[in-house]
């Protein structure tokens, strides 16, 4: 379309000036407010012992939530793309799930389930302790994965997967010889996604949390904390640490979309 | 979840139907629809800017659409709070207001028109286009009968992501909201306030009305993907 030099224009600058209002004025403004007395109080606001120990168990949750998703996330893919089975389409609804349904109300469903008088009782401490954040950040970033991985799987078909078998070999060397290095890097960009997510949930851990400062505290509880706490310098340095790892993400994004889009 | 109606059903009933409920819900279901209106729009249009324009910086542009959904929602709150707390450095007193929800949604809910309409809109047959031009049409004509016919799948697919993710928006709502009954008290933290004061009875039925919602958003998504592609053959 030969749109009209006028039109075009007046468009880009609408948007523009959309996104520079919504996106960027807000994240420059907190930025600068965390940076404005230099770099020395944020950095003791960021290596304070609760602060470590924040980020240790942030780090610790996403070790454990991420190869987990990822190891499911191929096999769902796998199972939704080459299987054939009763209930396919009902699966593939509802692996979006988690991206539809309110984190609090995740929080809340692990609660009812593993929680004091729930319906499951294990014999260690789920709720209010690491394996009740580590379910919820699970549950929260199941998707991503899955959603990366099934487009790739369908745009190249089964072609080369059939030839390995002819040429005899077994399932799990065609797996690994033809399949996986063709979806790698849509693999490694739900992985990224899923990180993102892991280190930055906030609404069901904080419900299964308990909240407790030095035990159960991540980096987007303590975030809160110091905010309740009127620890306003404290709760933007916090808060940059994790703009930096956004940023970082949106890197690895743009790096990876390009290798991504080729398969 | 099925613990919602673990006193029967009037328990039920009267956890969804309470006052502060019911006010809560609806809150959060009209500014989600109003959220997802304005994105799709808004969407759409940074969506044919990324595709069609060209300017210097296009591709940092393209790269920060997803800002939003790689940055924690908490940290958004913190975010907003920079810009429309009482530290404001424009003036603008805005916490605790429909006006600091609906920013707050708009800003974490921005990628999801604009990701999903973007593909649609590279793929455009342009042929199509010029033959509407050449037969006279002008190119508001042309867009609205040849190109957005094409991107309603999308939009829908977009718009109606962006509802669901902002009914049950929880971490950037927090801090701006306010959480005032019956004024600025969204569904999702008035479940998060019932589950603090130990009525897990009383959360569950409010939870069950958003899962509810999330549940009819997806099929609704799904059924718009079939529409669309059967309209593609």
């Amino acid at each position: 379309m030969n749109v009209d030099r006028r039109v075009r224009l007046g468009v880009r600058t609408l948007v523009l000036a959309y996104l520079t209002v919504l996106l960027l004025v807000p994240v420059g403004l907190v930025f600068y407010r965390t940076f404005e007395h230099g770099i020395t109080p944020v950095w003791q606001a960021i290596t304070t012992p609760a602060a470590v120990h924040a980020f240790w168990l942030t780090l610790e949750i996403a070790l454990i939530a991420v190869p987990l998703n990822t190891i499911f996330g191929v096999v769902t893919a796998l199972a939704l793309v080459r299987g054939r089975f009763r209930g396919k389409v009902a699966i593939d609804a509802v692996i979006s799930l988690p991206f539809a349904l309110s984190p609090v109300v995740i929080g809340l469903a692990l609660l009812l389930v593993y929680g004091r008088g729930g319906w499951v009782s294990l014999p260690f401490q789920v709720i209010f302790s690491l394996p009740g954040m580590v379910l919820a950040t699970i549950f929260v970033s199941l998707p991503f994965v899955v959603r990366e991985v099934v487009p790739v799987l369908r745009e190249i078909g089964d072609e080369s997967e059939q030839a390995a078998a002819t040429l005899g070999a077994t399932p799990w060397q065609a797996f690994w010889r033809i399949t996986l290095p063709a979806i790698r890097w849509g693999i490694a960009y739900g992985v990224v996604l899923t990180t993102a997510r892991a280190i930055g949930e906030f609404g069901a851990v904080s419900v299964v949390s308990g909240r407790i400062a030095g035990e159960t505290q991540t980096l987007t509880l303590l975030v809160e904390q110091r905010f309740q706490n009127f620890d306003l310098a404290g709760a933007y340095a916090a808060s940059a640490l994790l703009g930096v790892i956004a940023i970082a993400t949106l890197l690895a994004m743009t790096l990876l979309k390009p290798r991504k889009d080729q398969t | 979840m099925a613990r919602s109606t673990d006193g029967g059903l009037d328990t039920f009933w009267s956890a969804v139907s309470s006052r502060q409920a019911v006010s809560a819900l609806t809150l959060s279901l009209w500014t989600s629809l109003v959220v997802a209106a304005v994105n799709a729009v808004a969407g759409t249009a940074t969506a044919w800017v990324l595709v069609r324009d060209d300017f210097r910086g296009k591709a940092v542009l393209n790269a920060l659409i997803d800002l939003p959904f790689a940055l924690p929602t908490i940290v958004v709150g913190i975010i907003l709070l920079a810009l429309v707390g009482p530290t404001s450095p424009v003036g603008i007193h805005a916490v605790a207001t429909t006006w600091a929800i609906l920013l707050a949604l708009l800003f974490v809910t921005l990628p999801f028109v604009v990701r999903s309409v973007q593909p649609v809109v590279q793929e455009l047959d342009r042929e199509m286009e010029e033959a509407a031009t050449s037969l006279g049409a002008s190119s508001a004509t042309t867009f609205r009968r040849v190109v957005l016919p094409n991107l309603v799948p999308a939009i829908l697919s977009g718009a109606g992501m962006s509802f669901a993710r902002a009914v049950g928006e929880f971490g950037s709502v927090i801090l701006v909201a306010g959480n005032i009954p019956f004024h600025t008290q969204l569904a999702s933290v008035y479940i998060f306030g019932q589950v603090e004061s130990d009525d897990p009875i009383g959360a569950a039925a409010v939870a069950v009305v958003l899962l509810a919602i999330s549940l009819i958003v997806l099929v609704a998504i799904a059924s718009v993907g079939r529409w669309g592609a059967r309209h593609e053959r």
